[in-house]
């Protein structure tokens, strides 16, 4: 299949960019990165290939367009079936893993990007006890998901591993900019492990941006939203 | 397999319950409901089954519980897979089916909400234009999906027609709150008739709320949001 008839529109910030791309590693499918510049405005080809959200990632293969992170990641896997699995193959695995993957993106992500946005310390404390629950949440069901095994997907990286382990470096960033540890060996020691595993992994490794960058890229974003607040 | 083996809790009000119901039927599957009553406390099983979301509905297959509505559907779908299918077999009908599903739950359904929350005149004709912009996407999508066929799913209820039928009764409580025709003749006239075809389907008719019932429930839930809403003095 020729390189180009694979392509995904992303930005190398986004999270929920570096799944699709993990998944097609994993898969070892090969794709044309176009990196959007969102800051000058959205590309013809991005409004072209989502009108109704306008958002990335979106996955481009042949001529057809698939939209929405973890839609993206279930098409890989259902497309190129050949490859390693993504999901798991018994239907109450499978549910588990979606049922987590929409706890991520519906309630725990959001309280990340809260703890940044935050006015006010109580605000801020509150995002953090939310993050640090969900946390807790996620390191339980690391022990179920996993049993004993490397990833939530097993011995392989799986679909709820990519759903979370997307969010890692935002995650680091957070740490940073807060001054606390979210993951830890007292609360969370399974995940503080798995997520050093997952880093490293061949399929994630060269797609995760680089903590000290997001940061700087974090700091601005926030300037940005405080600067467009209106004054008081 | 036991009647009780497979037990749905519920409510009657809500949309999303509908869905495994559905689904549950297109699968001739005996299961169990119980009906929780959302206006008043959470039963101990529901806060044991869903203890993350605290939410209905939630499927209990043996001692296993599986919770949020498309989750369930997709579970039906692949535990009874010797039924008819819901989602369709190609990779990118697929990813259609779940990209407009994922739109309706998290673009569309809450506009339709806003309208039964709305405060004010203007907050709700901007839900309701919301509302209206949504179904004619949604109409688009059907003569793309259906292609010429009764559903979305083409010549049965498939993954799509479950996740957007099931507000279908809500939309005529919002039609009568808003005074006013949502699915149109002139601009979702596929959507109208499909609609029909829907809502008298066998495994839909007999677990579709009434309207009027449906109607008096949304007046006390608007009551209660606003009454949440409101400042204390």
């Amino acid at each position: 299949m020729a390189k180009s008839d694979v392509k995904v529109l992303g930005s190398w910030p986004s999270p929920f960019v570096m799944r699709a791309r993990i998944a097609l590693n994993i898969k070892s499918v090969n794709y044309e990165y176009f990196e959007e510049r969102l800051r000058e405005g959205k590309s013809e080809l991005l409004l072209k290939s989502n009108p109704v959200h306008k958002k990335i990632p979106v996955l481009i293969h042949g001529d057809k367009p698939i939209c929405e992170s973890l839609v993206i990641v279930q098409y890989i896997d259902e497309t190129w079936s050949s490859g390693p699995s993504i999901l798991p193959s018994d239907p109450y695995e499978r549910a588990t893993a979606r049922f987590w993957a929409a706890y991520l993106d519906e309630k725990w992500f959001p309280s990340i990007r809260t703890i940044g946005m935050a006015q006010g310390e109580d605000a801020r404390k509150a995002a953090i006890a939310q993050v640090e629950e969900g946390l807790v949440l996620l390191e339980e069901a690391f022990g179920k998901c996993s049993k004993g095994k490397r990833f939530f997907g097993g011995d392989q990286i799986g679909y709820l591993d990519i759903a979370f382990g997307c969010f890692l470096a935002w995650l680091r960033v957070t740490e940073k900019m807060s001054g606390i540890k979210l993951l830890s060996e007292a609360n969370t020691p399974a995940l503080l492990n798995w997520a050093d595993r997952f880093c490293s992994d061949a399929a994630v490794k060269d797609v995760m941006p680089d903590t000290e960058k997001l940061a700087e890229f974090g700091k601005m974003v926030i300037a940005k939203m405080r600067g467009a607040a209106p004054p008081k | 397999m036991a009647l009780s083996d497979v037990k749905v809790l519920g409510s009657w009000p809500s949309p999303f319950v509908l869905r495994p119901r559905i689904a549950l039927h297109l699968k001739s599957v005996n299961y169990e409901y119980i009906e929780e009553n959302l206006l008043e406390s959470k039963s101990e099983l529901l806060l044991k089954s869903n203890p993350v979301f605290k939410k209905v509905p939630v499927l209990l297959h043996g001692d296993k519980p599986i919770c949020e509505s498309l989750i369930i559907v997709q579970y039906i779908d692949e535990v009874w897979s010797s039924g008819p299918s819901i989602l369709p077999s190609d990779p990118y009908e697929r990813a259609n089916s779940r990209f407009w599903a994922a739109y309706i739950d998290e673009k569309w359904f809450p506009a339709l909400r806003g309208v039964l929350a709305a405060e004010s005149e203007d907050a709700k004709k901007a839900a309701i234009a919301q509302v209206e912009e949504g179904l004619v996407l949604l109409e688009e999508a059907f003569g793309k999906l259906s292609q010429g066929k009764p559903f979305f799913g083409g010549d049965q209820i498939g993954y799509l027609d479950i996740a957007l039928g099931s507000f279908l009764v809500w939309l005529k409580v919002i039609e009568k709150i808003s005074e006013m025709k949502l699915l149109t003749e002139a601009k979702t006239r596929c959507l109208l008739e499909w609609a029909h075809r829907f809502s008298s389907h066998v495994a839909v008719k007999d677990v579709m709320p009434e309207a009027d019932k449906l109607a008096e429930f949304g007046v006390k839930l608007r009551a209660k949001i606003l009454k949440a809403r409101a400042i204390p003095k």
